[in-house]
């Protein structure tokens, strides 16, 4: 009730002092964050399941390139080099295969599930 | 340590083409016309190369240059293919041309085409490539690699040329892949090439290079090409048909019928043999050994002598 009498622009510092105080135990959650490593030519997992609006991230752990690539077409990385990572927000329900656009045996499918 | 596969579903028949691996001793692979008939020579044999000129000319197979790599497997990529290449120049006979079977680069950065023109071309040879997968992952999927190679070619850098009565076709199967496949090559690029061979008659030699090999070498890790069959169809009614590739770095061949499939060693960094890895990654030797693994090999066909041997090569 007390910030309802504060001026609109102390109000705003006061939550982007709160914003910025809880970005940043967020590192401390990215065990948590949805993550797909490549290594020895595999996805790992190779099926993730996730709620809808989450961005996973896939990360290339080879001394080879990568490039993920929807099945459907509807996302698609850049050239991954070793630790480059490539992220994608998945909006809808649905399952989502895809595989490496260098490799094309290498497979994996993220579904999206409320 | 050189390999042997005869994937010809193991009853043998092949093996009448006794298969005879020598020893390691160079940096390409030196290809001869001698009789019609591409017979490839050891780098150091000097007395056979100059036999071979008397009776053709030479080219010279070199692959998987990955320049730009610097991982453990080799850190210094660019420079064992700059040595492969001071062998090359090094030869008392020099190759008529080169043929470079992609993966120039190791990631299409222009800087990276830039030193492979330089190091490559500097040896003042002729040089026909095709692109590997390494080659295409530009920004705008392989437009840096046509803008540098693709004069002449058609679709994605596929082309043809003749010469001292012999065919040499070159493929792209790196573009178009399929989710779960293998190599392509891709319905335009096999309609070219059926118009391609109607005008050769079957008594011209052909030489098809391409990346990734155009037969079943070890498809879990998807060393094969999908509709390659097809092209071989195209090519059955030849009487001598040598199918050179890369991908895989290290040597493998097979010959089935009318067709001797070759493929050449990486000048920057060795693969494990199919199944003896947890991957096909880049594979780390103990620093004393690397230039044992690098370079390509020599292959040689006595014409009607139904027996192929494999001269290896090293950088050491």
């Amino acid at each position: 009730m007390i910030c309802m009498r504060m001026p609109a622009r102390q109000m705003a510092m006061m939550l982007s002092a709160f914003t910025l105080a809880t970005a940043a135990p967020a590192p401390l959650r990215a065990a948590d964050a949805p993550m797909v490593t490549i290594e020895n030519f595999a996805f790992t997992p190779q099926v993730l399941t996730v709620k809808p609006g989450t961005t996973v991230t896939f990360r290339n752990d080879d001394d080879i390139p990568h490039l993920v690539v929807a099945n459907d077409n509807s996302f698609r990385s850049k050239a991954l080099d070793t630790g480059d990572t490539y992220a994608f927000t998945f909006t809808k329900a649905g399952d989502f295969a895809y595989y490496c656009g260098l490799h094309p045996h290498m497979q994996g499918k993220i579904v999206v599930a409320p | 340590m050189t390999h042997h596969h005869d994937n010809d579903g193991g009853d043998g028949i092949t093996r009448r083409h006794a298969l005879e691996c020598m020893i390691w001793a160079g940096t390409g692979v030196l290809w001869t016309l001698s009789g019609g008939v591409p017979v490839s020579l050891n780098l150091l044999g000097a007395a056979q190369a100059a036999e071979a000129m008397t009776n053709g000319f030479t080219f010279l197979q070199i692959s998987d240059s990955h320049i730009g790599f610097d991982k453990a497997a080799n850190p210094h990529a660019i420079d064992t293919l700059k040595e492969a290449m001071g062998k090359i120049q090094a030869l008392p006979q020099k190759p008529s041309f080169l043929i470079h079977t992609g993966d120039i680069t190791h990631l299409s950065k222009p800087a990276q085409f830039d030193n492979a023109a330089q190091i490559i071309g500097g040896a003042g040879f002729d040089v026909h490539y095709v692109p590997g997968e390494h080659d295409l992952i530009d920004d705008a999927n392989g437009q840096a690699y046509l803008d540098r190679y693709g004069k002449g070619t058609k679709g994605a850098g596929w082309y043809s040329f003749d010469q001292n009565g012999v065919h040499f076709v070159g493929l792209v199967n790196v573009v178009n892949l399929k989710a779960g496949g293998l190599g392509n090559l891709g319905g335009e690029q096999l309609a070219w090439l059926a118009d391609d061979l109607k005008a050769v008659s079957d008594s011209t030699p052909i030489v098809v290079f391409a990346h990734i090999p155009l037969w079943a070498v070890y498809l879990e890790w998807g060393w094969g090409t999908d509709d390659a069959a097809q092209a071989l169809a195209m090519l059955k009614r030849f009487g001598s048909v040598t199918v050179l590739n890369g991908h895989i770095h290290q040597i493998m061949q097979k010959v089935e019928g009318n067709v001797t499939f070759h493929t050449a060693r990486s000048t920057a960094f060795p693969q494990p043999a199919p199944g003896t890895a947890a991957s096909p990654g880049p594979m780390t030797v103990p620093a004393g050994q690397l230039r044992g693994l690098l370079g390509t090999s020599s292959v040689m066909v006595k014409q009607g002598g139904q027996e192929l041997a494999i001269i290896d090569s090293t950088l050491a």
